[in-house]
This record gives C-alpha cells, sequence and structure tokens, in this order.
C-alpha cells in the first residue's frame, strides 16, 4: 500500500507549526500506524532532516503515552484502541492521512506531534490516591466487595490517562479522565476515607489546569481507547455535589 | 463552601445551568398551556391574561424572578463559555463530529438566538413596541385588555409568525439537548437512565415545538374560526 503522510511539525513550543507532506510506499496492510512512521522517519534521518517527534511507549494499548490525532480522530480511526494499536489496513491504499497532535490549552505542543500531559500528573496528585497502612499484605478475601461493585470499579480503572478525551472535547474537558479515576477509587472500600476531598481537590486542580466544563456532548466517549463510559461524569458530578455539601471549613 | 464551589467551579456552574434550565423549562411549559387558551377563544383567553394580570404584586414578583433565573443561566452560560473557548483555542485541520449532535454542539448559538427571541417577544406582545397597529391596545367589550384580538392580528403577518415558529424552533432544539444534559449534570444519570432520559427529552422538545408553534400556524392559516 502506499501513502501520503500530511504531519503536523512544529519545532518547539513557542514557535509556530505546518503540515508538512512524506510519502510512504510499499506499506504493509498489516504494519501498524507508528511502524509506518518508524520508517519515515529513517529515510527522514537518512536524507539529513530532522525525524518526526511523536509520543509511545509500549506500543501494546496499556501505557497511554502515544498520542495522535489521525484523520481528525483522536487514536485514530478504530472504535475503542490506542494510536499505536492502528494497523495500515484501517485505511484506504493511496489515502493521504492526516496526523496531528492533541489540540488542547491544558495539553502545550512540546515539537511536532509531542504534547505535555503533564496537567493530569497535577489532577491526580490532587486526589488520584488512596492511603493505606504499611505493613503485611491485607488478606485477599478480608474486604469483600460485590462483584458489581468491583467490575464497574474496574471499568473505571481501565483508564490510561492518555488524553484523547481532553483532545476530543471541544471544550478540552477533563470530565472523562476524572470521572474515571473519583468513580474508580470511590467504589471501592479502600478509597472511602479521602472520597469526598478527592472529588473537590480533583476537580479544583482540573480547573485551575485550565480544561473546560462538560457540555455532555459525548465526543470523548467516543474516543477513549478504554471504552470509559459518559455515566461516569454523572457520578462525578454525583460525587462532587455531595462533597459540597458535606465539605467542612479547612480549618477543622 | 458550596455557595463557591456552585458559583466558581466548571461542574457548580453547569448545576445552575440545569437548575435554572429545569425553572426555564417549567415555566414554558405553562406559559404553552396558556397559549393553549387561544383555542378556546376570546373569553377564555381574556380571561386567563385578566386573572395573570389581576394581582401587580404577585406579576411582579413572577417576573423578577423568572428574570433572576434567566439571568443566572446566561451568566453560568457565558462564563463557562468563554472559558470553554479558551481552553480549546486550537482546531483540528481535520475535524469530525465523533457522534456528537449538532444541538450539543450549538447550545450557545441555540441559546443566543432564544435569547434575541425572547426579547423580541417581550417587545411584541408586553411592551408592545413592536411596530404594530391600534389593535394591540384595543380593549374588550367587558374593558379588559384584548389579548385575543392581540394576538389573532399579529398572527396574520407572515413575518411575524416565521420569527415565532424560527424561535421556539430553537428553543426546542436548545430544550432536546439541554433537558438530556441536565439529568447528568445533577448527576442523575447512568446507563439504565439514559435512554429513557434522552427520550423524554426528545419528546418534550417535540411537544414544545408543535404546542408553541401550532398558535401562530394555527391562526396564520385558518385552521379554525379565529
Ligand atoms: C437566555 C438565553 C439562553 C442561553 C444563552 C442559554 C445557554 C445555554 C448553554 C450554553 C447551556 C449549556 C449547554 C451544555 O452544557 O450542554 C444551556 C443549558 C440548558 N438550557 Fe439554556 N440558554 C438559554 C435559555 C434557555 C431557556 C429559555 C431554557 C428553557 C426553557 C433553557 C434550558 C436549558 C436547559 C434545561 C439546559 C441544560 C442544563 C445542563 O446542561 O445541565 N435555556 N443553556
Ligand atoms: S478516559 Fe479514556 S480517553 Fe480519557 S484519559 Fe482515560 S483512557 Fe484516555
Ligand atoms: S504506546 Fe502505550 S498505549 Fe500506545
Amino acid at each position: 500500500m502506499n501513502f501520503k503522510l500530511k504531519v503536523w511539525r512544529q519545532a518547539d513550543h513557542t514557535s509556530s507549526g505546518s503540515f508538512e507532506t512524506y510519502e510512504a510506499n510499499n506499506v504493509n496492510a498489516n504494519q501498524s500506524f507508528m511502524e509506518v512512521l518508524d520508517v519515515v522517519n529513517d529515510d527522514l534521518t537518512k536524507a539529513g532532516k530532522e525525524p518526526i517527534a511523536f509520543d509511545h511507549d509500549c506500543r501494546e494499548g496499556i501505557c497511554g503515552t502515544c498520542s495522535c490525532v489521525i484523520n481528525g480522530e483522536p487514536h485514530g480511526p478504530e472504535d475503542k484502541v490506542t494510536s499505536c494499536q492502528v494497523y495500515m489496513r484501517s485505511f484506504q491504499d493511496g489515502e493521504t492521512i492526516t496526523v496531528e497532535p492533541f489540540r488542547a490549552k491544558p495539553f502545550p505542543i512540546l515539537k511536532d506531534l509531542v504534547t505535555d500531559r503533564s496537567a493530569f500528573d497535577k489532577i491526580i496528585q490532587a486526589g488520584g490516591f488512596i492511603s493505606v497502612n504499611t505493613g503485611q499484605a491485607p488478606d485477599a478475601n478480608a474486604l469483600p466487595i460485590g462483584r458489581e461493585t468491583a467490575e464497574l470499579a474496574f471499568d473505571a480503572a481501565h483508564c490510561i490517562g492518555c488524553g484523547a478525551c481532553v483532545a476530543a472535547c471541544k471544550n478540552s474537558s477533563a470530565m472523562l479522565f476524572v470521572s474515571a479515576k473519583v468513580t474508580h477509587l470511590g467504589l471501592l472500600p479502600q478509597g472511602q476515607p479521602e472520597r469526598n476531598r478527592r472529588s473537590l481537590k480533583m476537580v479544583e486542580v482540573m480547573d485551575a489546569q485550565g480544561f473546560g466544563g462538560c457540555t455532555n456532548t459525548g465526543a470523548c466517549e467516543a474516543v477513549c481507547p478504554k471504552g470509559i463510559p459518559l455515566e461516569f461524569i454523572s457520578r462525578l458530578n454525583r460525587d462532587y455535589i455531595t462533597a459540597s455539601l458535606m465539605e467542612r471549613p479547612e480549618s477543622e | 463552601m458550596i455557595l463557591k464551589r456552585l458559583f466558581q467551579s466548571t461542574i457548580g456552574k453547569k448545576i445552575l445551568m440545569a437548575f435554572t434550565g429545569v425553572l426555564l423549562f417549567g415555566f414554558v411549559i405553562i406559559h404553552m398551556l396558556g397559549n393553549w387558551q387561544v383555542f378556546a377563544g376570546a373569553e377564555a383567553l381574556n380571561d386567563y391574561a385578566q386573572l395573570i394580570q389581576s394581582k401587580a404584586f404577585v406579576l411582579w414578583g413572577f417576573r423578577l424572578g423568572l428574570l433572576a433565573v434567566v439571568a443566572l443561566h446566561l451568566w453560568a452560560a457565558i462564563t463557562l463559555t468563554i472559558a470553554n473557548r479558551a481552553a480549546a483555542p486550537e482546531k483540528y485541520a481535520e475535524s469530525k463530529t465523533l457522534g456528537t449532535t449538532w444541538a450539543s454542539r450549538s447550545m450557545t448559538l441555540s441559546g443566543c438566538i432564544v435569547l434575541g427571541f425572547i426579547i423580541f417577544h417581550l417587545l411584541h406582545f408586553t411592551v408592545r413596541t413592536v411596530p404594530g397597529t391600534p389593535e394591540y391596545f384595543q380593549q374588550d367589550l367587558k374593558g379588559r385588555h384584548d389579548v385575543y384580538a392581540m394576538v389573532v392580528h399579529a398572527f396574520q403577518n407572515p413575518w411575524l409568525v416565521g420569527i415565532y415558529v424560527v424561535g421556539v424552533g430553537l428553543l426546542s432544539l436548545h430544550l432536546s439537548h439541554g433537558l438530556q444534559s441536565m439529568f447528568r449534570s445533577l448527576g442523575w444519570s447512568d446507563k439504565r437512565y439514559l435512554p429513557l432520559q434522552m427520550n423524554l427529552a426528545r419528546i418534550f422538545a417535540g411537544l414544545i415545538f408543535v404546542g408553541m408553534s401550532g398558535v401562530p400556524l394555527a391562526i396564520f392559516f385558518q385552521l379554525k374560526d379565529f
């Protein structure tokens, strides 16, 4: 297969970027999209040009590092996969594929397709944790958790923090990500002590980092590689309302 | 502090919008039921209008309350829209709708047009300063303001009919997303209820469109002897 790749090139955070078009010829249909970028980069390097900077790490869909917007869709055309799990068979032979970085104010572009998503780390630091006692590992069945609760918490725990939800949202809202964390930890007994503070603090930092508000359009759910459902946002709102009502003054 | 969170956080502002949105929705339903008096004839409509106007302090209390609700809804809409635009300043070269509806993406636009329509409507039938006719100030045989004559006269004009149909059309578009969004903003939605909530939103939006635009259309097309 042959493709044209229309790729966003930007030297650094402060400079303005533009698209460059590259050819990728004799591509195997079962090559991954990132392997094609690797091949294009080899050619660029051999020609003495700057290779395309793009984020990737595990390349098996579990780390959340890869972050391209392919043909207008964060993580590309396939349902519930990350960019590193996109294969060339998903495209038409001869197609021009547009590749852009995530575009959101809280995710500044560092170079080409690489964005700085440390705003998510700040949100996690604000409340995405639980307090556990050190010492012996607890007995496996000492904390009974109903199957349905465990399943729902596990669904939420699937979030890999990739930021595609933000990239897809017209408001660059991080609500799907935050809702996944709040749901995951808030459903389990280990997450209860910090439950109220967690939703308040995470939302506070989310707002402070410059993410927009949720208008329930559902674009986030459509692109999430881990199928985090919109209903978790409603759950976050519910937790947030409860926590605001129960909040005590800081001094206590 | 709950108030601080309500007025400062993105979630809090959406709660305010949802809450004021429900109140406005309730008002629209009552308003629509009131409008249907026109089908019962001059006596019924003028009587109803007289009843509403009779207690100045109830009337003004209601008007001021409604104004406050609109102001809150508008304030939250404007501040959130500004923040949302600031959060996403750069558009994609290639953009896809990603499963979203036009109604959900255009809430600010539909809301602004609805606001324009509300102002026009107030100038038209309440303040009565839209260039019009003596009929607007006429009294009926019992000395009441002849609302019936005013309305029937107004909707002989195709332009006015057009403005009202488009105005309530955008209102129902706004509500087709707003009414389902509201459940989620208030934290009262999950996958068991979501399909029901989406259908309710569409049904009520449709009902409001038919019920509201039905009055000017029925008068214009003489569906009944007005
Ligand atoms: C005065 C002009 C208006 C403006 C500028 C406006 C704007 C908006 C905006 C921007 C939203 C947020 C949309 C979202 O987050 O998805 C919204 C939501 C809503 N609006 Fe309005 N609106 C207006 C009038 C109305 C009226 C007259 C009604 C009811 C009859 C109404 C009912 C609602 C409802 C129920 C919501 C849902 C709240 C939520 O998402 O939680 N709005 N409006
Ligand atoms: S919710 Fe989905 S899209 Fe958003 S960060 Fe988590 S895995 Fe990525
Ligand atoms: S590189 Fe780890 S998820 Fe794509």
